[in-house]
């Protein structure tokens, strides 16, 4: 078992003849035969795409013929910020269970626009502005680096890219390794929240342990820690290790990611640390001590 | 990306809203002539600057008088005194820091006879994921005094995909609007939900809203954000941007497409993805120092960004260390190193230098550096890079 993602996923790449789409598609080969099937580009419909390893995937003109033609279960989108949302609203049409956006810069309108029509829809979007997902040794969808990874029992949940990659390297040093480890992104607006990973995460038989990484801004933390709270009472609960990015950020900028800002008294790192805490959830005052803190955690 | 009052004022009522006359002014040559086009008998000389809170806020210099950043005026002398005062002076708000802001704009602008004053904003609804309208009828007053002393007093209304007749009419009823102010309000929130959407606003507040001694509404004060990723289809909005309202850093890093932000503390941070950099701030200040900067160089950097970041971060006077911490995923570690030793050898770089690599190709990265003769530490984790820093700068 694992969430979201197995080997049997079979993914395609819209954007996938950009330099980014062709090199992450190159990776998710290279790991662990991950099922990149196919490409979409509404000019090279028809045509081959060949990869590093000698593979030969075809270029499909819109994401319905693909998911035709592959049975795809999942699309990865690295289409150009201007296009993303046209790109996730296609794979939306298509009916794509699982669509990942990694694309960073969709304006936020743009996203309350997919956000509705997601609604409605029989999909689930991870994203944008995300690294992915990796279920380990099974499958990569994404920018994350598979090197780091190693198979174990941790369940990783973030709102940043690198520091996903921190929690991950930190619980594969330690000897823990991981289940899944998805990243949702860094936008105010977008398709997956804690709660729906954790929700997820706590019905994973082979998750023992979790760690969730949030930052400044929003209050999807907050509530997060309030249905682990409210699960808890149901006697669902894993152990688990948190952080927060973002204690020193000045208020009123936004740092980086268009999510993170710390705006009228809302959305700062105090109040999101003490919810957690509420919750059970081990808080590292650390982003280095990820591993060690939940080593110790799972110690008693 | 911010802009001026005058300026969103301009923008609202290119839609319809309704705004006071005024004319904006870069220079005490122009006064006389700005206050000729308006009629009088009150005018309001108002800073132009990307902060709030002007009408509390007071000027560093004595010469610009003890009133604050917006001022009456009854006569057009009186106009003209008041922008000799302001024009060219610092004026200190509560968002503005110690050093104040240089007001380099006026804005004059026909007074109006205020019955009642009320607030509203437009933004993003982060929990729903939709637009939203906050409204309240304690205008005219810091809002976020209102929303901590008496939130019963502020709704939140999130509209799905434009402005009902019934969204209009909740606004109307939780603004208590009657008779003629009630049929502005019908016909100005529509408006205003279309001036957001479609020129891409991150947030609209008018604060106050009028409801004027003859009945009518008017936007009295406007202050609007547009959504930087959204600044490449309104080309129009870009031309709005005023730098001399920027850090010099930030414009520059923002040339180079890099994320960063000034702040006041010592360690110089380079890393890349935001969280990871809010983290390594984090983590200077509980080693007991603080950052001077928060630098994401993305995802995707090449070697020439990452000397780019490198000397906007020297820019800082107050820097004294710098810390570098990459986890590489899409970005390689040998790309980084290359970038860092460049930049060292061209700026001459004279504070310590702390370098945290991760990720790919980690092991050629920490040889081209520990191969370039520099003197450069390396760090084996964030913990360690951060100790690293932080005694360094300690001496």
């Amino acid at each position: 078992m694992s969430i979201l993602i197995d080997n049997n996923t079979k993914i395609l790449t819209q954007g996938m003849t950009g330099n980014t789409g062709s090199f992450h598609t190159n990776q998710g080969l290279a790991y662990y035969g991950t099922k990149m099937v196919g490409g979409i580009h509404p000019k090279k419909g028809g045509e081959m795409w060949k990869a590093d390893n000698g593979t030969e995937l075809p270029i499909f003109s819109t994401v319905a013929e693909g998911k035709e033609k592959t049975g795809a279960t999942a699309s990865v989108v690295y289409v150009p910020p201007a296009g993303a949302a046209a790109a996730i609203e296609e794979a939306i049409d298509a009916e794509i269970p699982l669509i990942v956006c990694i694309t960073e810069g969709v304006p936020v309108l743009d996203m309350v626009r997919v956000k509705a029509k997601l609604a409605k829809s029989k999909s689930r979007l991870i994203g944008p502005n995300c690294p992915g997902i990796i279920t380990a040794n099974e499958c990569k969808i994404g920018i994350m680096p598979g090197s780091i990874f190693k198979k174990g029992s941790v369940g990783v949940v973030s709102r940043s890219g690198t520091l996903t990659y921190e929690a991950v390297f930190q619980t594969t040093q330690v000897g823990l390794g991981q289940t899944t480890a998805v990243g949702i992104g860094g936008d105010p607006v977008k398709g997956t929240e804690f709660i729906d990973m954790l929700e997820m995460f706590l019905a994973d038989d082979e998750t023992k342990s979790i760690i969730m990484i949030g930052e400044i801004g929003g209050s999807a933390e907050e509530d997060a820690a309030q249905f682990l709270i409210d699960e808890a009472k149901k006697g669902r609960k894993k152990p688990m290790v948190g952080f927060i990015a973002g204690r020193t950020a000045p208020k009123g900028r936004t740092m980086g990611h268009a999510g993170a800002i710390v705006s009228g008294g809302k959305g700062d790192a105090e109040s999101k640390i003490a919810a957690m805490e509420a919750a059970g959830i081990r808080v590292s005052p650390s982003p280095a001590r990820l591993g060690t803190t939940m080593v110790e955690v799972l110690k008693g | 990306m911010n802009i001026h009052e005058y300026q969103a004022k301009a923008v609202l009522k290119s839609f319809g809203a309704p705004v006071a006359e005024g004319v904006p002014v870069l220079s005490l040559d122009d006064v006389q002539k700005a206050v000729d086009t308006l009629p009088g008998p009150l005018w309001v000389v108002k800073s132009q600057i990307h902060a709030g809170g002007r009408g509390k806020g007071k000027f560093v210099e004595a010469e610009a008088g003890e009133k604050g950043g917006v001022r009456l005026a009854f006569t057009k002398e009186d106009v003209l005194a008041n922008a000799k005062q302001m024009l060219g002076h610092h004026l200190v708000t509560a968002q503005t820091g110690p050093a104040g802001k240089q007001v380099n704009r006026l804005y004059i602008e026909d007074g109006a006879d205020i019955d009642r004053e009320l607030y509203l904003s437009i933004l993003v609804d982060r929990e729903s994921g939709k637009v939203a309208f906050v409204v309240s009828t304690e205008g005219g007053m810091d809002i976020e005094a209102v929303a901590h002393d008496t939130p019963e007093k502020i709704m939140t209304l999130p509209v799905d995909g434009g402005v009902t007749e019934d969204d209009a009419s909740k606004l109307c009823d939780a603004l208590k609007l009657e008779g003629t102010a009630r049929t502005d309000g019908m016909k100005l929130f529509p408006i205003l939900y279309k001036a957001f959407t479609e020129k891409d606003m991150a947030m609209l507040e008018v604060n106050p809203l009028i409801v004027m001694e003859n009945g009518h509404l008017r936007v009295l004060d406007a202050k609007v954000s547009f959504d930087g990723n959204a600044l490449f289809r309104h080309p129009d909005i870009v031309e709005l941007r005023d730098k001399t309202e920027e850090d010099e850093k930030e414009i520059e890093a923002s040339e180079w497409d890099l994320a960063y932000i000034a702040l006041d503390g010592t360690i110089g941070c380079m890393v890349n993805g935001a969280g990871l950099a809010m983290a390594t701030m984090d983590i200077i200040k509980l080693y007991g120092e603080e950052p001077a900067n928060f630098c994401d160089v993305g995802g995707g950097a090449g070697k020439e960004k990452v000397a780019a970041a490198f000397k906007i971060i020297m820019k800082d006077p107050n820097v004294k260390g710098i810390l570098v911490n990459i986890f590489g995923g899409i970005m390689k570690c040998d790309v980084i190193a290359e970038g860092v030793i460049a930049a060292v050898k061209e700026t001459n770089l004279a504070v310590p230098l702390v370098v945290r690599l991760e990720g790919t190709n980690v092991e050629l990265g920490k040889k081209i550096i520990a191969d370039s003769g520099l003197n450069v530490i390396s760090a084996d984790d964030l913990d360690d890079a951060a100790q690293k820093i932080v005694n360094a700068v300690r001496g």
